[in-house]
């Protein structure tokens, strides 16, 4: 099993700060979101977990071992990147063949059959797939890897609702029978929240959340109700995300749903109900 | 099994109590095998985690019970169990929202229990 250890991470382009001193753990065998706005940082801080790029300070360790030219642990890791870094003039079948040269464990066998059931045809050379093709091709490749920990970056772009449907189906099957480390990095929050255990947000280079799906949605709840009543609620209270239509307001209070004052609210005609990851990340980056 | 997600409740408990409906309905009958942790994580495209731990609230309640090897099973007395456990929280559950729904209304106590007793309109 593999740790992923985050320490003091900066990266620079030039004079343009994309990651901002990052430090956390990412525990073995978990599934997490990595979830940001556009330019947060996310492509980044895949692109330095997997060597791609150097950081300017700080570094990323896996088991203990420096990713940097590493090529022991960097073996160990399946990066599933949204640009295309395949040979296009490839066949995907030979693409299978010669992943299996860099994975160890890729399975050959699994990948015909995953490539099957989404109707990918393997004899097509890469340039030919569609871009929703060129997505499952990259999946079932990830997949298949069955390496220790596989980072998927925007993992269902171009798939159709059915595809999608199917591909977070394939992963948690993938999960249950052999649990390893998925990240991944999607716009998409809603349809993939509950198959996160852990949500990493970033916003402008910094982390901001880093939590279990559960426990985060457990610290912030919706207050819905007439304008008044709800400032009156919300009177020394933290909250978020107002939202006010006419003279309905709504607000995320961001408190423990147990702290929550089920009797005010009562008395002044306020609803209560869950906040949604997809509506607490946009309050949260914006 | 359904499952709607959209209460408010943390989604292993909603998954807990969906298997419970289906033991009170008869679907899953005691001493039988249910469907895996795997499989309703996959169904239901919830982690296995989550899965795992709405199973085991039950495991824990004694409502199921795991064969090493074999799988989950409902274990014997778990609908009378259920029972128990959601006719107490039926004042909790029912009774009180149905109230404050009524005194939003405007409806009187008299004339719930005449809905009730199927004799008045109001």
């Amino acid at each position: 099993m593999k740790t992923i250890e985050v320490k003091e991470l900066t990266k620079y382009y030039k004079t343009n700060k994309a990651l901002d001193c990052l430090n956390f753990t990412i525990e073995p065998g978990k599934i997490y979101g990595l979830l940001g706005r556009n330019g947060a940082g996310k492509t980044t801080l895949l692109n330095l977990m997997t060597g791609r790029i150097f950081p300017t300070e700080g570094e990323i360790r896996i088991d203990g071992e420096n990713v940097h030219e590493n090529d022991k642990v960097l073996g160990s890791i399946f990066y599933m990147t949204e640009k295309n870094l395949y040979p296009v003039e490839e066949r995907v079948k030979n693409i299978f063949k010669w992943s299996r040269r860099f994975y160890p464990k890729f399975d050959m066998e699994y990948a015909r059959d995953l490539a099957d059931k989404f109707g990918l045809d393997t004899n097509k050379k890469v340039k030919n797939l569609s871009t929703g093709y060129t997505s499952i091709f990259k999946a079932v490749t990830a997949l298949a890897s069955n390496a220790d920990i596989m980072l998927f970056d925007e993992p269902v772009l171009g798939l159709d609702a059915n595809h999608r449907d199917m591909l977070y189906k394939e992963l948690l099957a993938n999960y249950a029978q052999n649990p390893r480390t998925i990240i991944i990095s999607t716009h998409l929050i809603e349809e993939v929240a509950r198959v996160l255990e852990e949500v990493i947000i970033i916003k402008e280079g910094k982390l901001i959340v880093k939590s279990p799906v559960e426990e985060l949605l457990a610290c912030s709840y919706t207050a819905t109700g007439e304008a008044s009543k709800i400032d009156k609620y919300i009177e020394g209270r933290k909250y978020t995300g107002i939202e006010q239509t006419g003279n309905l307001k709504s607000v995320i209070v961001l408190e423990d749903i147990k702290e929550r004052n089920t009797g005010l609210a009562k008395e002044l005609g306020i609803d209560f109900s869950k906040t949604e990851l997809q509506k607490l990340f946009i309050s949260l980056t914006n | 099994m359904l499952i709607d997600f959209n209460s408010e409740k943390p989604i292993y408990l909603q998954l807990a109590e969906a298997i419970e409906d289906n033991i009170l309905k008869g679907i899953f009958q005691e001493e039988t095998q249910i469907i895996s942790t795997t499989e309703i994580s996959v169904k239901y495209k919830i982690n296995s985690a989550t899965a795992g731990k709405g199973v085991n609230v039950l495991v824990d309640e004694g409502i199921l019970y795991k064969k090493r090897g074999v799988g989950m099973f409902v274990s014997t007395g778990a609908r009378e169990r259920i029972l128990k456990k959601r006719r107490k929280d039926f004042l909790q559950d029912f009774i009180l929202p149905l109230m404050d729904e009524a005194f939003k209304l405007g409806i009187s106590k008299e004339e719930i229990i005449g809905m009730i007793e199927g004799r008045k309109e109001i």
